[in-house]
């Protein structure tokens, strides 16, 4: 590899050193300048068409646009200079002429650029005395709804359906004043990944209509995830609000997901606010389940486990640490352990490399694969054996043939509901879902990824590593280390050599690579 | 010749000699009136050393900017192992300007002939002439003329028994002005929406189908063929005042003028002459008011400053206006300027390709602004708002559409301010709004 030259410059008075060829708009993110802009998305080619990020550099006869200009050796540049400001007061009241202001009523409202940027630089008022064009919504299709009037014609979605999507469903129709975004006919947005448009929007013009009306942006609080709708491991924000999930969106990760999410993991959030939840833990009472302590819901459990083989079914939606000590009951017992995962068609994103909807609809299939879990897609309890104890971890086993455990008689559920057609569990332990534990998630790739609570859980439910560290201690297996999900993530890493040297700190929120994955695909 | 006057002793005569005359659009009657010498003779040479004829002629783009063609040329690598385009911009939208379209009607061999020439000087094996829709009569000329070349072996894969290849193809556009626009008009030939490109890239480096690429307005390459047959020194011999404008140049001209048409004067002639004793003056009974020299991008200017100017590049620059390509509008004293202004600025609102903010929003809200002025219902507020507004308009676009807006605006504005005023304070009362 040949060195990359480096051009020097000055922003804003900061001296900052960035490869050749880079944007005049990116050095300046390197400095710590954000030029503001709304065309430029670094996900998408340059279209230069918004003006927004108009700057001053010293020696050029007219204000360049940072985003589609390239870094030259000791450029001065000023983006706050009268110049460059004026510029931009210029266009943020050309880009309000003709928008509502509609902002009580729209989604996009608080984390609007429109807005933001028009408080931050514009004008007070508008000087505009003529009245404003209109045009109606339109249903785009998928997940989008286009509210025209509110359109700044930047065209991030068009250039995402074209370039990235590789699905040219979107084009700027008409001219001048006119112009709108229009779909193809025949045509809408129920791409696999279409409504990344959506986040893509500057601005309240493609809102979603899962989300529409809903919440407002300055309401919700937001953690960092990792989407469970299939085994990409997509980076995600969960919006909540009073401990509901509003909305899932995605989080930049160059090495995952860039910038984007696909519409079946979007919006496959509602199931993480279910009511009908797991509350308590539960033993068995004359066949009949009774809320209990987890003291005593433990102690049953480990009554049920002594002595006999723990046939443990979990579920790849199951963090790492919650396999781990899975794994460890399991080794307790001299038992087995199987998983299953749903299936469906493989979805890529063309513009983006390796990224796809993935067939296994399940986060964490690698992890169950690096910690001892065979697949059984076909027959889940095939390894029960007479005598076992069946251990049911987070798979809810809807459309599993259950007449081996029926025979098997006794079981023990950890999870969030209970599944229908088994015999009457000995012990049952509610555990935390995604949105309510902390944890970590192995990608296809290998790729470890940790995911933070969003919301509280319900009742008595404990997050899953604490339940399980307490199940495997009680059945033997000592997992004293394990107080914290740090701890019982350090106890993994310690204890298998693919999670060798890792640690949340290292993590952070952009993952790391188990040993021995494959680099090349 | 001449069509549809005959020519004014005055007219020099080189690029519209044959105008009028059928007979000259037949490769028959073009080769009898001198056609191909030059594409022959330019075929036994260097594209370097065409370049260097041009350069030393001075010829500068006729399309409205006036860039050095010889220069231009010079830009594409020869030896750069990539396909060559020569594009033709036969797009000819800007309003006021009609030359183009008589060189094709009349004489499509010349044009074919410079075409050849110029992309055999630019490496260039595929030229594309981006022929506007309306211009349906052109086109069908061109094209036969086009047909009858190909099929004597003029162009095509051996032009001229030279070995070389020279395609010559017509590209019809759709109706749209940004496709005059040079990277506009790529887009267009490509298939896409006619948007005009950032530059950098240049197309010289990176153009039509991403490959290097020249582009050329029809008057220009019409005037190779000349250059090539009678030398440099005689073009650069064609110069009345500042010696960076030399040879001729056809002006269209239209307006409150009693004969509009076609005019070929070398570069510098007097323009008060040209007005008054080749167009004839104004209507009887009228005066002149104001005129926009350039197509009807340029600044407007008083017809005491038009009777100052030698009509060249340097010329119409020091009144502040430009040359462009040469479309003289002509407005006399019953015309409202705002009313003139405002259907201009509505074009422009029209014509914007939605691109760029300060245009796509901007054009809109001056015609907005000036159209309520027109009806009598404007401030002096507006004016000042006009001039902020032309001010954002100016300079900060991808292309230059929206300058063009507010340069006749804003000049029309700063010259016959009275007639804005009389408009707002009700002394005079309102004209028709703008309409049709």
């Amino acid at each position: 590899m040949s060195a990359t030259k480096m051009v020097s410059l000055t922003i804003e008075g900061r001296a900052v050193s960035v490869p050749e060829g880079t944007t005049i708009l990116e050095a300046a993110k390197a400095a710590g300048v954000l030029v503001p802009h709304y065309c430029y998305h670094p996900g998408l080619p340059v279209a230069g068409v918004c003006r927004m990020c108009l700057v001053e550099v010293e020696k050029f006869p007219k204000l360049a646009p940072s985003c589609a200009t390239a870094v030259g050796e000791g450029q001065v540049v000023h983006v706050y200079s009268e110049k460059a400001l004026e510029a931009r007061k210029g266009v943020l009241e050309l880009l309000l002429i003709n928008h509502p202001l509609d902002c009580p009523i729209c989604d996009q409202a608080g984390e609007c650029e429109l807005q933001d940027y028009t408080f931050q630089e514009g004008r007070a008022d508008s000087r505009y005395r003529e009245p404003k064009r209109f045009n109606p919504v339109e249903d785009f299709g998928g997940d989008v709804l286009y509210v025209t009037n509110r359109c700044i014609l930047c065209t991030r979605c068009v250039r995402f359906m074209d370039d990235v999507h590789e699905a040219p469903v979107l084009c700027v129709s008409e001219r001048g004043d006119r112009a709108v975004i229009s779909k193809a006919a025949d045509a809408d947005l129920t791409q696999p990944w279409a409504a990344n448009v959506i986040d893509l929007c500057p601005v309240g013009a493609l809102v979603s209509k899962d989300f529409l009306n809903k919440a407002r942006a300055w309401e919700l609080d937001r953690t960092a995830s990792v989407c469970p709708g299939c085994s990409q491991g997509c980076n995600t924000v969960l919006e909540t609000r009073d401990n509901v999930v509003m909305r899932m969106k995605p989080r930049p990760n160059d090495a995952v997901n860039q910038f984007y999410l696909c519409d079946v993991g979007r919006l496959d959030y509602h199931w993480m606010n279910r009511a009908d939840r797991l509350e308590s833990p539960k033993i068995r009472l004359a066949d009949v389940l009774s809320p209990v302590d987890w003291e005593i819901a433990l102690g049953q459990a480990a009554e049920a486990l002594r002595g006999r083989r723990a046939y443990v079914v979990a579920s790849p939606q199951l963090s790492n640490e919650a396999l781990f000590l899975l794994k460890r009951l399991i080794g307790a017992t001299g038992g087995e352990g199987a998983f299953r995962c749903a299936t469906g068609p493989e979805a890529p994103l063309p513009g983006v490399d390796d990224l796809a909807l993935r067939a296994d609809r399940a986060p964490n299939v690698r992890g169950a694969e690096l910690l001892g879990f065979t697949r059984r897609d076909g027959d889940l309890l095939a390894g029960l054996k007479s005598g076992d104890v069946l251990v049911v971890a987070g798979d809810a086993l809807d459309g599993v043939d259950l007449r081996r455990a029926v025979d098997a008689a006794t079981v023990i559920v950890v999870g969030t509901v209970l599944p229908v057609g088994l015999p009457t569990p000995v012990a049952v332990l509610p555990i935390a879902n995604v949105a309510e534990e902390e944890g970590t998630f192995t990608n296809l790739r290998g790729r470890v990824q940790r995911f933070l609570q969003a919301k509280a859980a319900p009742g008595l439910a404990r997050p899953s590593w604490y339940a399980l560290a307490d199940l495997a201690t009680a059945a033997g297996a000592p997992s004293d280390d394990c107080a914290l999900p740090s701890r019982a993530f350090a106890a993994l890493a310690a204890a298998e050599p693919a999670f060798s040297g890792m640690s949340y700190d290292a993590l952070g929120l952009r993952g790391a690579v188990v040993a021995g994955a494959e680099v090349a695909r | 010749m001449g069509y549809p006057h005959k020519s004014h002793p005055q007219e020099t005569p080189v690029l519209s000699k044959h105008f009028g005359d059928p007979a000259a659009r037949t490769l028959e009657g073009w080769k009898a009136r001198g056609g191909y010498t030059a594409l022959a003779q330019a075929l036994t040479m260097a594209p370097t050393a065409i370049q260097d004829v041009v350069k030393a002629s001075g010829l500068r783009g006729r399309g409205g900017a006036g860039f050095p063609t010889g220069l231009k040329w010079s830009f594409m690598k020869l030896d750069d192992g990539k396909p060559h385009y020569l594009c033709c911009n036969a797009d000819e939208s800007e309003p006021g300007t009609f030359k183009d379209r008589e060189i094709m009607r009349w004489t499509p061999h010349a044009l074919i002939e410079g075409v050849a020439i110029g992309a055999y000087a630019i490496g260039a094996e595929t030229a594309y002439i981006y022929i506007r829709g309306e211009f349906s009569e052109p086109i069908r000329v061109m094209e036969a003329a086009l047909a009858e070349a190909r099929a004597a072996g003029v162009i095509g894969p051996n032009a001229m028994g030279s070995g070389k290849r020279i395609d010559i193809w017509v590209h019809k556009g759709a109706g749209a002005y940004i496709c005059g626009e040079e990277t506009a008009l790529m887009n267009s030939i490509e298939g896409k929406r006619g948007n005009p490109r950032i530059k950098p890239p240049f197309p010289a480096v990176s153009g039509l189908f991403g490959q290097p690429t020249t582009i050329n307005n029809v008057e220009t390459l019409t005037a190779v063929p000349h250059i090539l047959n009678n030398g440099a020194e005689w073009y650069k011999g064609m110069c009345l005042s500042s010696p960076k404008s030399t040879g001729s140049k056809l002006f269209s001209v239209c307006g409150n003028v009693a004969r509009p048409g076609n005019y070929e004067v070398v570069l510098g002639f007097s323009f008060k002459d040209f007005l008054y004793d080749l167009c004839g003056g104004p209507p009887a009974g009228r005066k002149f008011k104001a005129i926009i020299p350039g197509g009807s991008s340029v600044p407007v200017i008083t017809i005491e400053e038009a009777e100052q100017v030698r009509m060249d590049y340097e010329g119409f620059l020091e009144v502040g206006t430009m040359l462009g390509s040469g479309g003289v509008i002509i407005f006399d004293d019953a015309q409202s300027m705002p009313r003139q202004l405002a259907r201009l600025a509505r074009f422009y609102a029209h014509e914007s390709c939605a691109q760029c903010t300060q245009c796509r929003e901007g054009t809109a809200w001056m015609t907005r602004i000036l159209e309520r002025i027109v009806a009598g219902q404007g401030t002096f507020e507006d004016l000042d708002t006009i001039f902020d507004l032309s001010e954002s308009m100016t300079g900060k676009t991808i292309c230059v559409l929206s300058d063009s807006c507010a340069a006749p605006v804003v000049s029309g504005i700063k010259r016959f301010r009275g007639e804005f005023e009389a408009l707002i304070t009700g002394r005079r009362s309102s004209t028709v709004a703008v309409g049709g």
